[in-house]
C-alpha cells in the first residue's frame, strides 16, 4: 500500500489553521514573556489571531469545496455562517475574559495554599487562559465542518478538553470551580464514550466513515437498520450532551454555576455553536432519509427539554444557574430547527445560534459585574434594587433578559418566530405549541429578575457594581447592540443567511 | 404625505428632546413632552380633515419591505375604525400629561423616564391602531407591554410590582397564543401563494373549519384578555388599582381597546367563519361581564377598583356590539369605544386627583366634598353620569345603538344586558351619595378645589362627553361606513326591525 501525500486547501482551512497557530504562539508566550507584559501579549495575540480568522473567514465567504481536506473538511455557507458566528462570539467574550481578576493566579496551586496566597500577592498570575480558549475556539470551528466521523470525533475532543480545564479555573470558590471541571470532565468522557460507540455502530452499518458514505447507505436503505438506529441514537446522545438537552443536561447547572462566569459565558453561548451546527449538518445530510426514525424521539427531547428548563428555572435563586436553566430551554427551542428540516429551519437556527449567543455572551458579562469583597454575587436576592444603583447595567441586562424571553423588536423574537415558523411548516405542530407555552413559562422568570432589578429597594450588604473595564464595556455595548439591531432590522442578516445557507454533500 | 409614520416619529423625536435635557430641569422635561403630544394632536386633526369619511378602502396608506425574507413590510393604513381610535389615543395623551403634572414625582424613578415611557408608548398606540402588516401588529402589540409595565411598576403605588407582573403575564400569555396563530397563518399564507402578512391578503386564505376555530381562539383569548372580558380580566382591577391615575387612563382607554379593536380588525376580517361559530359563546360572555362588572362594582369601597369594575362592565357592551353582526352595533360599539376612553379618563382623573387630596382611596373618606369642594365634585358627578350613559351625554348614544343593534338579532341577550343599565346607576349614585353629599368625613373640611391647570386638563374632556352626547354625527359619519362595510364583508344584512310579528 503506497502512502498517498494528503493535498490540503490552504486558504480553506486558513481560519482554523490561524487560530492553532495562534495557540501555539500563545503557548510560548506563556512559557517565556516576563509576567508584567504577558497578559497584554496575551490578549493582543489572542484578539489579533481571532480577527485576522475572521478577516480569512470573510475572504473565503463564497467559496464551497468539498475537498478541502481529503475530504474531512467541507467548506460551505453554513460552514462559514457558523464559523463567523463562533469567532464573533469567541471575540466579544475574550473581551470579558480579559477580565483576569476572575480566574485563579495560579492553577496548579491547592486552593487556600500558601502558593497560591503567594502567587497573589506577588502578581504572578498565569495566563493559560488564553492559547487554552484559541484551542477550543478552533475545535469548535472544524466541528461543524468535519465531514468524516473521525475528524468529528477529533473535533469533539479538541473543543471539549481545553474547556474542562477552564471550568476550573475560577479564583473565587475554587473548590467548587474544580467540582464542576471534574463534573463536566466525567460527564463530558461519558458522553464522548457514547459518540464513539455511535460512530463503530455507524460504521458497521455503511462500512464508512465518511458521512456521504453513510447517506449513501441510509438514501439506499442497503444495511442493517439496527445498526443505523443504534448508531444514530448513541451519536445523537453524544451531541444532545454537548448543548445540553434533557435528560443529558445534568452537568449544565452545576458547571455554568462553578465555572468562572466569562467560562460560561463563552461555553454556553459558543459550544452551542459548534455542537448545533454539526447536529444541523450531520441531520440535515446524513440522516434525513432516515427522518422517519429520529424525529419523533428528538421532537419528544425537544418538547421535553423546553418544559424542563423553563419550569425548573422558575425555581432558581441563582442567576448563574437560572440563566443554564433558560439556556437548556434554548437548546429545546434551536431543536426545533433540526426537526423542521427544512431550508427555513436551516436559515432560522443559524440565526437563532447567532443572536442567542451574542446575548448570552452580554448577560455573562454583567453577571461578573455585580459584586461585593468576596467576588460575584449571583445570589438573586441580592440584585434587589440593582436598578437604582447602576440603571445602565440593570437595563441593559433587562434588555438581554427580554430577548431570552423572545418579546418584539429584540433578537429573540425573530429568532423564536423563523424557527417556530420553520418546524411548523415541517408539520411539527406540537414541538412549537410546547415551545410557545414554555416561552410563557420562561417570560415569568425573566421578569422576575427585571422586578428584582427595578421594583425593589436595595438592601445594603455591600454588594455592588463594579465599574467595567473598557472591553468587559465594549463586550456589552455591542452585544445590546446587536440584540435590538436584529429584532428591528434583521432583514439583511436575515437575507445574507439565506443566500448562503445552503449545505453541500 | 406620510401622515402616519410622522404621527409616529414625533413623540420619538420628542423623547429624543428630552433624553438630551438634565435630569434635573423637570419643568423643562414635562414643557417638552406636553408640547409635543400637542404637536401629535393638532397633526392628527390635520389628518383627520383629510380623511374621505365615505371611502371605506384603508386611507393614508404606506408600505414599505421590512423583513422580505418573511414577506414583512412595515405597512400602515386607517379606516374610519382607527381612525377614531387614533383620534381618542392623541387626545387622551396631552390630557394625561397635563392632568398628571405632578404623578411622576412620587415614583421610584425620574420624571425624565416617566415622559419618556409616555412619550414611546403614544407612538405605539399610533401604530398599533395604524398597522395593516399582522406582523408589524404583533410586534407593537407586544412591545407596548414593556412601557405600561415600567409605567405601573415604576410610578404606581400600593402593590405596583406585582400588579405589573400580572399584567404583563397575562398580557404575554395571550400574545403568545395570538403568535401561535400568526405562525399558522404565515405557514398556511406560504403554501398558498407566496409568505405575506398583508392584512388583505390574509383575508382571502383558504383553511379548513378546524383550522379557522383553532386560530380564531389564538386571536380571540388574546384580545380577550385585553379587553377584558369576563374570565379573563382579573388582572384589571389590580393594574388599576396600583397604576397612576394617568396610567390608568392609558391603560383602560386606550390599550384595553387594542383587545376590541383586534376583534373587528382581525377577527371578524380573517376568520368570518369561526367568528360566526363563536358568536354565541362570546354574546354570553360579554352579557356576563356586563352584570358581573356591574355587580362587583356596587360593591367596591375603593374608588379606582369601581372604576375598573364599571370598565369590565363597558366592555361587555362593547363586545356585545361587535359580535351582534348588525351594522347599528358595530357603529355603537366602536363609539363606545371612544365615549368609553372620556368617561374613564374623567373618573380616573378626577376620582385621581380626589385621592391624592384625600390620601385615601375608600370612597366612605370623602363624604361631604360637594360642599368643600363644589367643582371637582360636580365634575366626577359629570364623569358619571357620562359612566352611566344618561340621555344628553356621549355614552347613551353608544350605549342606545348597541343595545339596538343587538336586539335586532339577539333580543334575549339585549333584554338580560339591559340590566347592566339599571346596576350601572347602582354602581354610580351609591358612592356619588356617599362620597358627594353625606356629611362631611372628619378631615375633609380643609381640601383644595381643582386648579387651574386641572380645570384646563379635564375641560376637553368633558367638551367631548358633553357635545358628543348631543351631536354625535361628526363621528357617526365617520365611522357607520366603516361599519357597514365589515358586515357587509361578513355577508350579514341587517334584520328589519319587526313590530313582533304584527
Amino acid at each position: 500500500m503506497s502512502f498517498i501525500s494528503p493535498t490540503l486547501d490552504y486558504t480553506l482551512l486558513s481560519p482554523i489553521l490561524i487560530l492553532l497557530g495562534g495557540a501555539l504562539i500563545g503557548v510560548l508566550v506563556e512559557a517565556f514573556i516576563s509576567k508584567a507584559l504577558r497578559s497584554t501579549t496575551q490578549l493582543t495575540l489572542t484578539i489579533g489571531t481571532l480577527v485576522l480568522s475572521l478577516a480569512q473567514l470573510w475572504k473565503i465567504r463564497n467559496e464551497q469545496s468539498m475537498s478541502a481536506a481529503m475530504g474531512s473538511v467541507v467548506i460551505d455557507g453554513p460552514a462559514i455562517l457558523l464559523q463567523a458566528s463562533i469567532l464573533i462570539i469567541a471575540i466579544l467574550s475574550i473581551l470579558v475574559i480579559a477580565d483576569t481578576d476572575q480566574f485563579t493566579a495560579l492553577a496548579a496551586a491547592l486552593p487556600g495554599s500558601e502558593e497560591e496566597r503567594h502567587s497573589i500577592r506577588t502578581g504572578n498570575q498565569v495566563t493559560e487562559v488564553y492559547p487554552l480558549t484559541l484551542f477550543a475556539i478552533s475545535g469548535m470551528m472544524l466541528f461543524p465542518v468535519a465531514t468524516d466521523l473521525i475528524t468529528l470525533f477529533v473535533a469533539l475532543e479538541m473543543l471539549s478538553l481545553p474547556l474542562y480545564l477552564m471550568a476550573g479555573l475560577s479564583r473565587r470558590r475554587r473548590l467548587a470551580s474544580q467540582e464542576a471541571a471534574l463534573k463536566y470532565f466525567l460527564l463530558g468522557s461519558f458522553s464522548s464514550a457514547f459518540f464513539l460507540f455511535g460512530m463503530a455502530y455507524l460504521y458497521g452499518y455503511s462500512a464508512s466513515v465518511t458521512l456521504a458514505g453513510i447517506r449513501e447507505s441510509v438514501v439506499g436503505g442497503s444495511g442493517n437498520d439496527v445498526l443505523l438506529l443504534l448508531g444514530m441514537a448513541f451519536l445523537s446522545i453524544g451531541l444532545l450532551f454537548k448543548v445540553g438537552a434533557v435528560p443529558f443536561h445534568a452537568w449544565s447547572p452545576d458547571v455554568y454555576q462553578g465555572a468562572p462566569t466569562p467560562i460560561t459565558g463563552f461555553m454556553a453561548a459558543a459550544t452551542k455553536v459548534a455542537a448545533f451546527g454539526a447536529m444541523l449538518r450531520i441531520y440535515y445530510t446524513v440522516f434525513a432519509n432516515a427522518e422517519w426514525s429520529w424525529s419523533p424521539v428528538i421532537s419528544m427531547i425537544a418538547i421535553v427539554t423546553m418544559l424542563f428548563g423553563s419550569f425548573v428555572a422558575l425555581a432558581q435563586r441563582d442567576v448563574k444557574r437560572m440563566l443554564a436553566y433558560s439556556s437548556i430551554a434554548h437548546a429545546g427551542f434551536l431543536l426545533s430547527g433540526v426537526i423542521a428540516l427544512n431550508k427555513a429551519g436551516l436559515d432560522a437556527s443559524i440565526f437563532y445560534l447567532f443572536a442567542y449567543g451574542v446575548a448570552t455572551v452580554g448577560a455573562f458579562a454583567i453577571v461578573t459585574l455585580v459584586r461585593d469583597s468576596s467576588g460575584e454575587v449571583t445570589d438573586l436576592n441580592r440584585w434587589r434594587g440593582l436598578g437604582k444603583r447602576s440603571p445602565w447595567v440593570a437595563s441593559a441586562f433587562a434588555g438581554f433578559l427580554l430577548a431570552f424571553a423572545g418579546i418584539p423588536l429584540t433578537s429573540g423574537f425573530i429568532g423564536k418566530f423563523s424557527i417556530f415558523s420553520a418546524a411548523y411548516e415541517s408539520g411539527a405542530k406540537g414541538v412549537v405549541f410546547a415551545g410557545i407555552l414554555s416561552s410563557a413559562v420562561a417570560a415569568f422568570f425573566y421578569i422576575r429578575v427585571i422586578v428584582l432589578m427595578f421594583f425593589t429597594d436595595p438592601i445594603q450588604d455591600g454588594t455592588s457594581i463594579e465599574i467595567p473595564s473598557v472591553l468587559t464595556r465594549f463586550s456589552i455595548i455591542f452585544s445590546i447592540l446587536v440584540t435590538i439591531a436584529l429584532g428591528v432590522f434583521p432583514a439583511p442578516l436575515l437575507s445574507f443567511i439565506t443566500t448562503l445557507a445552503t449545505f453541500i454533500r | 404625505m406620510m401622515w402616519l409614520t410622522l404621527l409616529m416619529a414625533i413623540p420619538i423625536i420628542g423623547t429624543g428632546v428630552i433624553a438630551i435635557l438634565p435630569k434635573k430641569n423637570e419643568q423643562a422635561v414635562k414643557q417638552i413632552a406636553l408640547t409635543t403630544t400637542l404637536i401629535v394632536l393638532a397633526t392628527t386633526l390635520a389628518m383627520a380633515t383629510r380623511f374621505q369619511r365615505d371611502n371605506v378602502e384603508l386611507q393614508f396608506t404606506e408600505k414599505y419591505s421590512w423583513i422580505p425574507s418573511f414577506g414583512i413590510n412595515y405597512a400602515l393604513g386607517i379606516d374610519g375604525l382607527s381612525l377614531v381610535l387614533i383620534v381618542m389615543s392623541t387626545i387622551l395623551v396631552p390630557v394625561v400629561v397635563l392632568a398628571g403634572w405632578n404623578e411622576p414625582q412620587g415614583g421610584r424613578w425620574s420624571v425624565k423616564n416617566y415622559y419618556v415611557l409616555i412619550l414611546v408608548l403614544e407612538t405605539m398606540m399610533i401604530g398599533v391602531f395604524a398597522a395593516t402588516d399582522l406582523f408589524l401588529f404583533y410586534v407593537i402589540f407586544e412591545a407596548m407591554l414593556i412601557p405600561v409595565y415600567f409605567l405601573i411598576g415604576g410610578y404606581g403605588t400600593g402593590e405596583r410590582s406585582g400588579a405589573a407582573v400580572k399584567f404583563l403575564i397575562y398580557s404575554l400569555f395571550g400574545g403568545l397564543l395570538m403568535l401561535a396563530a400568526i405562525i399558522a397563518l404565515y405557514v398556511i399564507s406560504s403554501s398558498q401563494g407566496g409568505a405575506t402578512f398583508d392584512l388583505a391578503a390574509l383575508s382571502g386564505l383558504q383553511m379548513s373549519s378546524t383550522t379557522q376555530n383553532l386560530l380564531f381562539l389564538g386571536f380571540f383569548i388574546a384580545f380577550a384578555i385585553k379587553a377584558p372580558l369576563w374570565p379573563l380580566h382579573t388582572w384589571l382591577p389590580d393594574a388599576a388599582d396600583s397604576a397612576t391615575p394617568g396610567t390608568s387612563v392609558l391603560l383602560l382607554g386606550v390599550l384595553d381597546k387594542v383587545g376590541t379593536f383586534g376583534m373587528i380588525r382581525y377577527c371578524l376580517t380573517l376568520f368570518p367563519e369561526a367568528s360566526k361559530t363563536f358568536t354565541p359563546v362570546i354574546l354570553v360572555l360579554a352579557v356576563i361581564s356586563i352584570l358581573y362588572g356591574a355587580i362587583l362594582a356596587i360593591g367596591q369601597r375603593d374608588l379606582k377598583r369601581l372604576i375598573a369594575f364599571t370598565s369590565i362592565s363597558h366592555f361587555g357592551f362593547i363586545t356585545m356590539g361587535i359580535f351582534a353582526m348588525t351594522s347599528q352595533g358595530h357603529s355603537g360599539a366602536t363609539l363606545y369605544m371612544f365615549n368609553h376612553g372620556f368617561s374613564t379618563a374623567a373618573l380616573f382623573l378626577i376620582g385621581g386627583w380626589m385621592i391624592s387630596r384625600r390620601g385615601s382611596s375608600t370612597i366612605a373618606d370623602f363624604g361631604g366634598l360637594q360642599r368643600i369642594t363644589p367643582v371637582m365634585a360636580w365634575m366626577f358627578f359629570l364623569a358619571g353620569m357620562s359612566s352611566l350613559a344618561l340621555p344628553g351625554l356621549s355614552s347613551f348614544v353608544s350605549e342606545f345603538l348597541v343595545l339596538v343593534g343587538t336586539f335586532t338579532r339577539y333580543p334575549v341577550h339585549a333584554v338580560i344586558a339591559t340590566f347592566g343599565i339599571v346596576l350601572a346607576a347602582l354602581y354610580i349614585l351609591i358612592p356619588v351619595q356617599k362620597a358627594l353629599h353625606g356629611p362631611t368625613t372628619p378631615g375633609n373640611e380643609n381640601l383644595s378645589d381643582l386648579n387651574l391647570r386641572e380645570k384646563i386638563a379635564i375641560a376637553p374632556v368633558m367638551a367631548i362627553i358633553v357635545v358628543l352626547g348631543f351631536y354625535p354625527s361628526p363621528l357617526l359619519n365617520v365611522i357607520n361606513p366603516a361599519a357597514s362595510h365589515v358586515i357587509a364583508q361578513l355577508g350579514f344584512s341587517d334584520p328589519a326591525p319587526s313590530n313582533g310579528g304584527k
